[in-house]
């Protein structure tokens, strides 16, 4: 019998999966809004207006932007760890509201009270934001059997990093996921690097694909860099979950440009490889230049989604710095619910 | 903004050493462009540009030290923007000036400048009435909880139970017994022993609005689980800014048993009932257990349901109600007394109910408390009672230090100081880990005696 948990290698460019331009344009959109909120929250932190960790997500843009544009906007609920930014906002959550969050303001998206690492959206089906690492999985495989239990069609989504793939409760979550077959599609961002270890320095085999081999989840390895990649494997990984036969490992190979934080000794990798992903296999970079080529956009209409970019960008930095402090009332607010 | 400033590379940085320029003036920069490198004792960092431009001039020398943070370092002009324009922002005031004003605003709503505002008071509901010659039927502790689920699920199709041998087995204390047989297996789920990993998943089926019964088969196995129920229970409303709810109970046996060693025999009760965003219910009595899981159930925050395994089998008197919900946060007055107050809850209040027998019977009026809930805890009632009787003696199981008789001690010494007329005494498990010998755990646990002893003590009878 072929064994069913089969780790497909990230396919080649001779047969990528070819978007169309509006798929293009709006990959482009996302990820750029994405390239660019974080440059300025980075900026903002510097100059001390965003506090504690603040973990940006430069470089991958094309992971989320490629699963979510897979996936059911407002149906389908996805969690993820501590990097959550890019995710908030390819989910449409408003960016004035999560840039105000990393101020700490009361127009947060958690009223100041969450922080980086902790936003969400019912709305939005959007279940954080979680700040140990981990944790999401064992949770958005929660989500997928609340979908199951009720019946509803959706599928969770949810995202760790290779540094949580390590984790202990991401095994209880996989064993659980596919003995009840829930509707889940774990991904994992590998980005080369859990803080400042290397893969090959913490885990004892790299190819994270295959770590669900021995509960039978299959798995495939995508070049998360490629936003048509990423979109064509999410597609597969997300109809496999949705019809009732069970959890779906998707191993993102990616790279994040900055440090694990702000705040990150950068002594760990070389500036070689760094400057290597930047300038050989941007994701935005790619789509940039496929639009150029097919002409369906020129450096000049490209030059005014940038600005349309910009303008919520600044929008949302102004709001997050003017927006006022949360009222210290709010100190003993939320924390139970009056029955 | 065409002033580049020294940036922080964490809150508690306030100076850096220029290291290095990667641009001369005339380069065009643009977003993600690597501008310089500085360098603090913990970190290097590249400064990237945010905007484009064309680098007009460099403010800072490289590998000046003690550069402070927000000083401008470089002046980028934008496109369009002219060298005399630079300087002057387009709207806001100086550019360097903003982190300033920023910061000071900050400053002035900072929460060590503000008053602390009062904490709000959790109100506690009465128990209901109940009607006049109401039936009350015996059944033991393990019926009361079980009729309990039973009645929520059938109630609520949100509702669903998840653990070890809940569902075929029947519960390895016989708690879901038969609930397999009316509810199916779809809402009584048999789990892998993963109690980390079903925890953290319940936690996320609440949040999808599910209402999740989770069982631990005892409390001493979620230990593996605490960073579920906590992080990710406790804390997800507060932190969500009142968006995402976790509607849950978490419930199994808790403390000693009889003869199973340190590792199954622990009380986790001074634990949870440590923080804020759990409720923590530990009832004694079969009425407390059915009508206090009922409202755990039903609550719209995770509760932590301490049961304790010695008294599942223990008999009371349940009325027969429709729907016999009992008020979370309100302690029990077993019995009424003017001489001293005992409190307790749980097993401990199986010693301090044969003890208050005795110390009755010897002439001592003792006020006997049964906290229920110790999460919001009902110090109202007994900082009446200790105001009566000027004395508190407090019993648990729970290790000494940290624990619920300290806390009690605690809000006694703030709120009822001057009425006290002896020392608070507590009453505890032995500052130990549980041991094995039947004799040993005999000491290591409270017991009657010791209650009687306490209560001598601080009513100064020998």
């Amino acid at each position: 019998m072929a064994r069913k948990a089969v780790a497909t290698k990230a396919k080649t460019q001779s047969n990528v999966p070819q978007f169309t331009t509006d798929q293009d344009r709006e990959a482009y959109r996302e990820m750029l809004l994405i390239r660019r909120f974080e440059e300025k929250a980075g900026q903002m932190y510097g100059m001390g207006l965003i506090g504690g960790f603040c973990h940006l997500y430069i470089g991958q843009e094309a992971v989320v932007t490629g699963i979510t544009m897979a996936s059911e906007k407002g149906k389908d609920a996805q969690i993820t760890g501590y990097r959550d930014h890019g995710h908030m906002l390819v989910m449409g959550l408003d960016p004035k509201g999560v840039m105000a969050e990393l101020t700490g303001r009361q127009g947060g998206l958690s009223r100041g009270k969450g922080g980086s690492m902790h936003m969400f959206s019912n709305e939005h089906k959007f279940y954080g934001g979680n700040g140990i690492v981990g944790a999401q999985v064992s949770l958005g495989t929660g989500l997928a059997f609340a979908a199951k239990y009720k019946g509803d069609g959706s599928v969770s989504l949810a995202y760790f990093g290779d540094g949580a793939a390590n984790q202990g409760q991401v095994y209880e979550s996989f064993n659980m996921a596919k003995l009840w077959n829930l509707p889940v599609v774990f991904i994992i961002e590998n980005n080369k690097y859990a803080m400042g270890t290397s893969i090959e320095r913490a885990a004892a085999t790299t190819d994270f694909s295959m770590r669900g081999a021995s509960f039978d989840i299959p798995g495939e390895q995508v070049d998360g860099m490629d936003v048509r990649m990423v979109y064509d494997a999410a597609k597969r990984a997300i109809e496999h979950a949705r019809s009732g036969k069970g959890p779906f490992i998707l191993e993102m190979l990616t790279y994040r440009y900055r440090g694990h934080s702000m705040s990150d000794p950068a002594k760990y990798r070389s500036k070689d490889e760094v400057t290597k992903y930047r300038q050989e296999r941007d994701p935005i970079e790619q789509v940039r230049a496929r639009l150029l080529e097919s002409g369906a956009e020129s450096e000049e209409s490209l030059k005014d989604i940038e600005n349309d970019i910009r303008a919520v960008v600044t929008a949302a930095a102004d709001f997050a710095t003017n927006d006022p402090e949360p009222d210290a009332s709010e100190l003993w607010t939320d924390i139970t619910i009056s029955a | 903004m065409p002033q580049i400033l020294m940036p922080a590379l964490s809150p508690t940085m306030e100076e850096g050493k220029l290291s290095k320029w990667l641009v001369k003036v005339g380069d065009t920069v643009k977003s993600g462009d690597v501008l310089a490198e500085i360098e603090t004792d913990k970190a290097t960092m590249e400064v990237e540009s945010v905007d484009e431009g064309v680098v007009k001039e460099l403010l800072i020398a490289e590998g000046t030290e003690g550069v402070l943070v927000n000083t401008p370092i470089a002046l980028v002009l934008a496109e369009g923007e002219t060298a005399e324009a630079a300087p002057v922002a387009k709207t806001a005031p100086e550019p360097s000036e903003a982190p300033v004003v920023a910061a000071e605003k900050a400053a002035e709503a900072a929460p060590s400048q503000a008053a602390v505002p009062a904490a709000p008071k959790f109100e506690a509901q009465s128990d209901p009435d109940l009607p006049e010659g109401v039936e009350m039927v015996e059944m033991t502790v393990r019926q009361a909880l079980n009729e309990a689920m039973a009645e929520e699920l059938r109630r609520d199709k949100d509702v669903f139970v998840m653990g070890e041998e809940v569902a075929e087995y029947q519960g390895a204390y016989k708690i879901t017994q038969n609930l397999l047989q009316e509810f199916g297996p779809q809402r009584i789920i048999d789990t892998p022993i993963t109690e980390h990993g079903f925890a953290g998943l319940a936690v996320g089926a609440a949040f999808a609005g599910l209402k999740p019964i989770v069982e631990f088969m005892t409390w001493n196995f979620a230990m593996q689980a605490i960073d579920q129920i906590i992080n990710s229970a406790a804390k997800q409303l507060y932190m969500s800014g009142g968006q995402v709810k976790a509607p849950m109970v978490f419930r199994g046996p808790n403390g000693a048993a009889a003869r199973v060693g340190a590792q199954h025999s622990q009380d986790y009760s001074a634990w949870y009932s440590h923080v804020p965003g759990l409720t923590v219910i530990a009832p004694y009595s079969a009425a407390d257990a059915k009508g206090l899981l009922k409202a755990a159930i039903r609550s719209p925050n995770p509760v932590v349901f301490l049961e304790n395994e010695i008294l599942y089998g223990s008999t009371g008197l349940v009325p027969k109600v429709d729907d016999f919900v009992l008020p979370i946060g309100k302690a029990r007055i077993a019995r009424k007394g003017a001489d001293v107050t005992i409190v307790s809850f749980s097993m401990g209040m199986r010693y301090a109910t044969q003890a208050t027998e005795k110390l009755v019977a010897a002439g001592v009026d003792v006020e006997l408390i049964d906290l229920r809930t110790l999460r919001p805890m009902d110090s109202d009632t007994v900082i009446a009672s200790v105001k009566k009787t000027g004395r508190l003696v407090t019993v648990e199981e729970g290790w000494p230090q940290g624990g619920i008789g300290s806390e009690l001690s605690a809000r006694v010494m703030e709120q009822a100081f001057d009425y006290l007329d002896a020392p608070v005494m507590r009453v505890t498990g032995k500052d130990v880990p549980m041991p094995y010998a039947a004799n040993l755990e005999k000491l290591a646990l409270p017991n009657v005696d010791e209650v009687i002893a306490a209560v001598n003590a601080v009513t100064y009878r020998s």
